[in-house]
């Protein structure tokens, strides 16, 4: 049975006029979407997420609510329900508006350096990610150096570097806050080595492969230049890898604020979004769990966010 | 031991040390020895030195046992590690990563075919990898209760992502001239998926697989930080931490390990044997 070739089927008349994308037409070079073309599905997208939200605090709620209010008045409806539901003391699942509430209040409501107040906390877990994060980058660095430069190295030390990619290095965590708490070390400090220890490794990796980047050809020409090996490193080495090194860094920088967070978890940490995340759940008290995990994404977003700025300024032309 | 002596026969033993990782390192680097070796004695040796200078300078336990500590802290406590590896591993880890893998796949596979969700989700799902999504813990917890099902619950949306993205970046890999041949033989949507565009996703696939091994066993242990009955490798690194056990906790840290490179080796293993065609894995 000889089945016949159908034509492509061209683009539904509401998809065009959602997505505003043209008609394919073979051979004909495509353009850029526009940033509002590249956003609108986006946006759509976020839009269909609230809803869901929205949707599943009714579902997930109305128990609760049914069993407070609705007990003697059997004759409710959802209009009665929905607007309950969305506005509880401690729901199951807040609603989106009153996260955006609780976050709007500590960070307006109370001075900047009040423990009611999450910039305070996420400057606390950001200070120690940053903090982390340069002293895991120089390590790494230092030892892609080394590794690049020693065979010995390169050969013993450099397949358990990779091979420790694999395991769950986080689990470290609460044996350096036990070790540099029972040295007399806490807050800032345990935090910190915790994030360098969870950027090093990516770094590392990603640095050894970058500096070996060069070809032969940028070799010899730095050879017929009569180019000594400080200049071959500087000149050539570094600038190589850094197409290799900014990925790496945005995988550690996140690496490194879920350390911190991690690592305010066993101290009983009176200040960080750990911290913070970890009273909300002794206290069952769900909107500030909420608001503090948004935090943390829009701290992830915006650390990420600086590596990427980083990235595109010192690596002009070099596509991803 | 006086210290007389310790300090040249450690000397010694440092020249001996540098002197054998050099020759191991120098090894021909085709055969497996040479591949292997290096890595062996440098491992071996960094297990001496730690050994000796643990021992001759009396490092306080607490702050790093002896690796012969460790291993006695394995043996004595087994029974307890394989049950707190099976329900960290086996149930949340594993379970979650099936989950997780398999949601993030199938919706890859149907996202492919809307190109307004494509563009609409893609940014966000790559926006979750800068998130610290295992914050969700506590809220997990709350929901499924303190068992294993709260923690693969977070393993679940950990995994997810990277599933998603690395899938919809495989299924774009088939080339052109691929497509345009299944076209010319009238292939359906359903046999060009299965015959050309999921074989040619599977190292993007496997990729997921390999970086969601990891996440996984990090989730799970990571979850049980927020609360978790008194079993698992997570409950008892930070419980033993907190009562300064630390012959236990380096046990359990050492059994995550090598739960975390088993996994990551089968999952390579099996990369290996199912994508024999791609040129990464084809030798010569």
């Amino acid at each position: 049975m000889v089945k016949a070739i159908v034509p492509a089927r061209p683009t539904p008349f509401w998809l065009r006029w959602v997505s505003n994308r043209p008609e394919p037409v073979e051979g004909s070079p495509t353009l850029a979407p526009s940033m509002w073309q590249r956003s609108f599905p986006v946006l759509v997208v976020l839009a269909a997420i609230t809803l869901i939200w929205y949707a599943a605090a009714i579902w997930l709620n109305a128990p609760q609510v049914i069993e407070r209010v609705f007990a003697d008045k059997p004759d409710w409806t959802l209009l009665d329900l929905a607007p309950l539901t969305w506005n509880m003391e401690r729901p199951v699942l807040p609603a989106p508006h009153q996260i955006a509430f609780d976050l709007w209040n500590s960070i307006t409501g109370w001075p900047i350096d009040s423990p009611r107040n999450l910039l305070f906390h996420a400057y606390v877990t950001s200070t120690a990610t940053l903090l982390g994060f340069v002293m895991g980058t120089l390590l790494g660095a230092a030892l892609a150096v080394l590794i690049v430069h020693s065979r010995t190295l390169d050969r013993s030390l450099f397949p358990w570097i990779i091979a420790s990619q694999t395991i769950p290095v986080l689990a470290v965590a609460p044996i350096i806050i036990v070790i540099l708490g029972s040295m007399g070390m806490s807050g800032l400090v345990p935090k910190a080595i915790i994030s360098m220890y969870l950027c090093f490794f990516p770094v590392a990796v990603a640095l050894v492969k970058g500096l070996r980047s060069p070809g032969v050809l940028e070799m010899e020409l730095m050879h017929t230049y009569a180019a000594s090996p400080s200049h071959t490193f500087w000149m050539l080495r570094v600038p190589a890898s850094l197409p290799y090194l900014f990925p790496s860094l945005r995988v550690g920088i996140a690496a490194g604020l879920v350390g911190a967070i991690v690592g305010e978890l066993p101290t009983g940490a009176q200040a960080g979004l750990g911290a913070r995340l970890l009273t909300g759940s002794y206290y069952g008290n769900t909107i500030q769990i909420w608001s503090a995990l948004v935090m943390a994404a829009l701290l992830g977003l915006l650390l990420t966010g600086c590596v990427a700025w980083a990235e595109k300024a010192l690596t002009p032309g070099v596509k991803k | 031991m006086s210290l007389m002596w310790l300090i040249p026969s450690l000397a010694v033993l440092l020249v001996i040390a540098v002197f054998s990782v050099k020759r191991a390192a120098s090894l021909n680097e085709t055969s497996w020895l040479g591949r292997v070796g290096a890595p062996l004695v440098f491992g071996v040796w960094v297990l001496v030195f730690w050994e000796i200078l643990t021992r001759a300078f009396d490092v306080p336990r607490v702050l790093l046992p002896a690796p012969s500590l460790i291993g006695a802290a394995l043996w004595k406590g087994a029974d307890v590690l394989r049950d707190d590896l099976i329900q960290t591993v086996l149930k949340s880890a594993l379970f979650g990563l099936v989950m997780g893998c398999g949601l993030g796949f199938v919706s890859g596979v149907l996202i492919d075919r809307s190109p307004f969700l494509q563009r609409g989700l893609l940014p966000l799902a790559a926006l979750a990898s800068s998130v610290p999504l295992v914050g969700i813990a506590p809220i997990m917890v709350m929901w499924f209760g303190f068992d294993w099902q709260s923690k693969a619950a977070v393993v679940v949306l950990m995994t997810f992502f990277p599933m998603l993205v690395n899938t919809l970046a495989g299924l774009k890999e088939a080339g052109h001239m691929e497509r345009d041949l299944m076209r010319s033989y009238g292939a359906s949507y359903a046999r060009t998926l299965f015959s050309l565009r999921l074989p040619v996703a599977l190292p993007f696939v496997f990729n997921a697989l390999k970086i969601n091994s990891t996440l996984a066993l990090i989730g799970a242990i990571v979850a049980e930080f927020f609360g978790s009955p008194t079993i698992g490798l997570g409950f008892r690194i930070s419980t033993e931490a907190a009562r300064m056990n630390m012959g236990l906790v380096w046990a359990a840290i050492f059994t995550a390990a090598l739960a975390g490179s088993l996994l990551y080796g089968v999952l390579g293993w099996l990369e290996r044997r199912v994508t024999f065609w791609h040129p990464s894995v084809r030798r010569g």
